[in-house]
């Protein structure tokens, strides 16, 4: 196992360091909360002159994201941060980012969009980005956040894969929240991220090529085919980069992470921090003979349809606590569930469980072991009964 | 010049093109609803036209305009604007008045 050194830290510094340690080439970022203190922590770094890193103190998350499809189609290994309305105003090109099949890195620290003005964790940003081409990463804690930062430069610089991704974690709860984490021995992290040789750079004078140039009704399509292609491949990469991270560290990383769902009879399925809550209510209902499960989800993009409807198999009663909605989408429930609701209707044999879901902690409202239990009495409820009930439910609201 | 026929996994990956210069080999005279038709007797071979043409579709030979490169004029007018000769006799196309490029509609011509 590779050294480390084990530091109290928040999630926006766990990344930071995950950030000095790749030493990108270039970094463009603009500070928005609760994202403000990776851009802060890794300007001091570029400032001390432990990094090489040229920073781009852009004029807005537009141009922090132009500015680094720039830089990255130059052949530059390249990151930024962003969260919230900051992820919103960059929205056009984040997609010119993913279809140019630039691999670049972004942090997002999750946080609620406006109106009325939050500036709390919910979902509601990156999930907004979801269908933007991006590979979505999600983080319980600080180490995972720091962990999966290095391991999202191997996914997106993949030769096979060359496509941005988002890694994600929850703003203030984990993003200000200090933990123990284990920082990887510099060496070992560099060794583990390597040097990022593009197989084409508009630098590459010797070499010349257009990139990001008109795109007609003669192959428009046939490159988002191609694109759809790449992301639908990049599932046993993620894995992959996954499991050599584990021979490193002893943390080896997946598709999602199950929890006593070998012989769960019900099961919740949650993202990030909440997660954590969720295994702790599991684990005392476990106590008391109650065959519940849970499934945190760490990739949301690419999908994992088949893997959820396989580790659900058995389960007859599944909530799916969602922290955004979907506004407009059937009964108001958010992007998870009708992830996971489609998934079960494709390739469940029409014998999935029932599913329900929650929407839960908009704009930064707690989630608190009790309303997990309450989860839990329900979907006990439903699998008794084989009576659904709302589909839609709210955690936490006033009513 | 790229493979029209290319399918999506013989694309090039988000779309780099690696032939640099090949614009001259994508047929975008297609496009054109108007077209320049230049007065040949009465130009004065000013070359205002060839400065200002966005294609580089105004065809110059010996220090002469010869014609427009019709496979890449898009017909957008920037000549015919610009051009500063005054017909004294009516345009040898169009028998107006105006100036040596005036434009036409594709219409006219055959292949519509």
């Amino acid at each position: 196992m590779a050294k480390s050194i084990v530091k109290a830290l928040d999630g926006a510094q766990a990344v930071s360091n995950a950030m000095r340690q790749i030493n990108p080439d270039v970094v463009a970022a603009y500070p928005i909360t609760p994202q403000t203190a990776i851009v802060q922590n890794f300007s001091q770094y570029v400032a001390d002159g432990v990094v090489d890193t040229e920073f781009v103190t852009v004029e807005s998350e537009h141009g922090a994201m132009s500015a680094c499809i720039g830089a990255s189609a130059a052949g530059g290994r390249v990151m930024t941060a962003t969260a919230s309305a900051g992820l919103a105003l960059m929205w056009e090109v984040v997609y010119v980012a993913a279809s140019m099949r630039l691999p670049l890195v972004m942090s997002v620290v999750n946080r609620a969009l406006s109106a009325p003005l939050n500036i709390h964790c919910d979902h509601s940003d990156s999930m907004g980005a979801r269908d933007a081409g991006w590979i979505q990463i999600y983080a319980e804690t600080a180490q995972e956040a720091y962990d999966n930062t290095l391991q999202a430069v191997r996914i997106a610089e993949h030769p096979d894969l060359l496509t941005p991704v988002m890694s994600m974690q929850d703003g203030f709860i984990t993003g200000h929240g200090v933990e123990r984490v284990e920082i990887l021995d510099d060496a070992e992290a560099k060794k583990f991220v390597g040097t990022y040789k593009p197989k084409h750079s508009l630098l590459d004078v010797d070499n010349p090529a257009t990139y990001g140039a008109w795109d007609f009704y003669d192959f428009y399509f046939e490159h988002k085919r191609q694109q759809t292609d790449a992301l639908s491949r990049a599932m046993p990469i993620i894995v992959e980069v996954g499991e050599e991270y584990g021979r490193l560290t002893g943390r080896k990383y997946g598709i999602f992470d199950p929890y006593e769902m070998d012989d769960a009879e019900v099961a919740i399925v949650v993202l990030s921090s909440t997660a954590g809550t969720a295994r702790t209510v599991v684990k005392a209902l476990r106590q008391k003979g109650i065959k519940i499960g849970l499934i945190k989800p760490r990739v949301f993009r690419p999908f994992p349809a088949r893997e959820l409807v396989e580790a659900l198999k058995g389960v007859k009663a599944v909530a799916v606590l969602d922290r955004s909605i979907s506004f407009g989408a059937m009964e108001g429930a958010g992007p998870l569930f009708l992830e996971l609701s489609a998934a079960l209707y494709a390739y469940g044999n029409g014998r999935g469980p029932l599913a329900v879901d929650y929407i839960f902690g908009l704009g930064g409202r707690d989630v608190i072991p009790a309303y997990i239990e309450q989860v839990a009495q329900d979907l006990l409820h439903i699998a008794e009964t084989g009576e659904r009930g709302d589909l839609v439910r709210y955690l936490g609201l006033r009513e | 010049m790229p493979n029209l026929e290319a399918t999506w996994k013989e694309a090039s990956p988000g779309g780099v093109v690696y032939e640099a210069g090949n614009s001259v080999e994508y047929i975008t005279g297609g496009w054109r609803s108007f077209r320049p038709i230049r007065d040949m007797k009465q130009c004065t071979h000013c070359m205002i036209c060839w400065v200002y043409c966005p294609d580089s579709a105004v065809v110059v030979k010996d220090g002469k305009v010869v014609g427009f490169d019709y496979d890449h004029c898009k017909g957008c007018g920037i000549c015919a604007q610009e051009c500063p000769v005054k017909v004294k006799e009516p345009h040898e196309y169009t028998g107006q008045m105006g100036k040596v490029i005036q434009m036409v509609p594709e219409t006219e011509f055959e292949g519509w």
